[in-house]
């Protein structure tokens, strides 16, 4: 919405006192010093992130792990980390899209006024607002210490699913909902029963929307560090059964790194933020691609 | 972090009309197969949270038992000690103070970045400035951490020093041991992360304003201020409120950037300026390592009290927006 510049009106009519003119301005400005305030931190932090990460940002740091050298040694890699975050990730997609995209159908086109789909709404909103450490801790609690598991990257993959899950859910919905009705009815003017109705006809009309909401789910996961902090361990090894061992991730190396008095370590921390910037925003960027491309049908 | 979740919420309050609804199923085998999953799906997620506050709760009860202090007053952390003496005033502390500094710099900000998106820039530039605001809540927490350990710190120690000689008469502002890994910084870094959620809703929130009741205001003569403050702020302040206090439930339970910014030091302070500190989050983050059975317990349940604090502000907030719904 727009609101049309306000000079003096036409007609002859009494001119804005100079008062209200000030005052006027005096939000102007204040308004316009807020989003510079904001722009600042963030032009910072990438900044920094740039040219200190592209220090050492070279083929050696994406192709060698850390293993066999200590943190004061020149070189080193983060591809142990880079595989493990890959991995985790791609993990907790599996478990939580399916999960997340059938518990959306269920509330769009199963559930309304329903009490199970109200609870299930209520407990979604829940979720949103559990902190990452909290899942972490549960999956700790679950399945290291209830259940005896070893730390590995398929426990980090548990916590990640669940904070993703929420996510899933709501994009799942809002997609679904902006389908029309019509098309629906259509579908079953034809005979078709309900189930296809919903796979071949409802999903891939609200399928571009729903992919983007999960693509931005997990750049969001992707960046979690505390949850596998408590899960995945510490290795400077490749390991690349996520489900044996503990495992690297990119956030936990910089944490470890960042946290080392030697310069080289914080080097090394620095290209690896790099490397997990870029890796969530061409995931952003591909998710607002595509929600460009092919804008779902509107009512 | 932009919470889609919460946007989403917003545009579905927007958004109130949807299908036709029918019954459930045909009866045919395929219709009742795909309800029956999809409808377990749903109890999957019930069940999953069932589970995480049984055994949160189930895993922190041993170590609550074996404790010799009072949980909720010990400032001591100390779960390791042979008997075992831990409490979470301190880290509560920390956890509240650190929150609601950041909620108190970050809101008036957010706000006038929402106005400013919203009703001043430039129609054709106001959707990729948004976009560059949404871009703080996709740098990961990780990464504020790094750039604030490393960068901020140093030079929130000038600004430390400067409020602490000049302002030292303020008890908030006073103490000696004034450094850049202060509780003060931490807030900093904290409300430059919620600042992107709280701008966000807040448009959201805007956008909803009826063009009407605009378009009157300007009919009256009123100037571009007169209007957000007539015809704006009075409609979206329940929305307003609730999106500051997602923000806050954000803030406390952020981990990774506080415990990285923070010199953990033991005790409570009022002297932000002072190095040291330290919240529920970020003290599970880092004595999370050196942690023995009893440790590990203590710290489940003080994840279990941030837990309940950080559904209580969610709550209040989905309560604001619920009320005023009804009310609209």
């Amino acid at each position: 919405m727009s609101i049309t510049a306000t000079g003096s009106p036409p007609g002859g009519l009494p001119k804005v006192s100079a008062r209200r003119r000030a005052a006027d301005l005096t939000v102007r400005v204040l308004v316009c010093a807020a989003f510079v305030l904001a722009v600042i931190p963030l032009a910072s932090v990438l900044w920094m992130v740039l040219t200190r990460g592209l220090a050492r940002l070279d083929l050696t740091f994406l192709t060698y792990s850390m293993n066999g050298l200590s943190s004061g040694d020149e070189g080193g890699g983060a591809n142990h980390a880079i595989v493990g975050t890959l991995q985790q990730v791609g993990l907790s997609t599996a478990m939580a899209v399916p999960l997340g995209v059938l518990t959306g159908i269920y509330l769009v086109e199963y559930g309304d006024g329903k009490r199970l789909a109200r609870v299930i709404t209520f407990f979604v909103d829940v979720m949103t607002g559990i902190p990452s450490i909290v899942a972490g801790l549960f999956v700790m609690a679950f399945w290291l210490v209830a259940l005896g598991f070893e730390y590995s990257g398929f426990a980090g993959s548990l916590a990640l699913a669940i904070l993703m899950l929420p996510t899933v859910v709501r994009a799942t919905e809002e997609m679904l909902k902006l389908v029309p009705g019509d098309l629906r009815e259509a579908s079953y003017a034809l005979g078709v029963p309900r189930w296809r109705t919903v796979c071949f006809v409802v999903l891939p009309t609200a399928l571009t929307g729903i992919v983007t909401g999960v693509m931005l789910a997990v750049a969001r996961v992707m960046g979690e560090t505390a949850p596998l902090l408590l899960l995945i361990f510490v290795t400077d090894a490749i390991n690349a059964n996520p489900f044996a061992g503990p495992q690297g991730s990119l956030p936990t190396f910089i944490w470890y790194q960042a946290g080392d008095p030697n310069p080289q370590a914080i080097e090394r921390a620095w290209a690896a933020a790099l490397t997990l910037i870029l890796l969530i925003m061409l995931l952003n960027l591909g998710a607002r691609l595509l929600a460009r491309l092919r804008k779902p049908v509107s009512r | 972090m932009t919470s889609e979740a919460d946007i989403g919420r917003a545009a579905d309050i927007a958004a109130g009309s949807r299908a036709v609804r029918r019954p459930m199923s045909t009866g045919r085998r395929g219709d009742q197969i795909f309800a029956l999953t999809s409808r377990a799906s749903g109890i999957a997620l019930l069940a999953v949270m069932a589970a995480i506050a049984v055994f949160l709760i189930w895993k922190a009860i041993p170590a609550l038992q074996a404790n010799t202090a009072n949980f909720l007053t010990e400032q001591e952390w100390n779960p390791n000690a042979d008997p075992p003496v831990f409490g979470i005033a301190q880290l509560a502390y920390g956890t509240v103070m650190t929150s609601f500094l950041a909620l108190l710099m970050a809101t008036p900000v957010a706000f006038g970045i929402a106005l400013f998106i919203s009703f001043y820039a430039p129609r054709r530039l106001a959707a990729a400035l948004g976009y560059l605001v949404d871009l703080l809540a996709a740098v990961p927490s990780i990464v504020y951490g790094l750039w604030g350990l490393h960068y901020f710190s140093t030079k929130m120690d000038d600004v430390g020093r400067f409020l602490n000689t000049y302002f030292g008469w303020i008890p908030l502002f006073g103490g000696d041991s004034v450094g850049g890994r202060s509780l003060l910084t931490a807030s900093v870094i904290l409300a430059i992360m919620i600042l992107p959620i709280i701008s966000s809703l807040t448009r959201e929130v805007f956008l909803q304003v009826p063009t009407a009741h605009v378009e009157a205001a300007l009919a009256l003569g009123a100037t571009r201020w007169e209007v957000i403050k007539m015809a704006v702020l009075p409609f979206g302040r329940s929305g307003m409120i609730s999106a500051a206090m997602l923000g806050l439930g954000r803030a406390l339970g952020e981990t990774i950037a506080v415990a990285m910014v923070l010199s953990t030091a033991g005790g409570i302070s009022i002297h932000i300026l002072k190095d040291g500190g330290n919240t529920i989050a970020a003290n599970i983050a880092n004595s999370f390592a050196e942690a023995g059975e009893t440790a590990r317990g203590a710290l489940i349940a003080s994840g279990l009290v941030l837990f309940v604090i950080t559904l209580i502000v969610n709550m209040t907030a989905r309560a604001i927006v619920a009320r005023h719904r009804e009310f609209a």
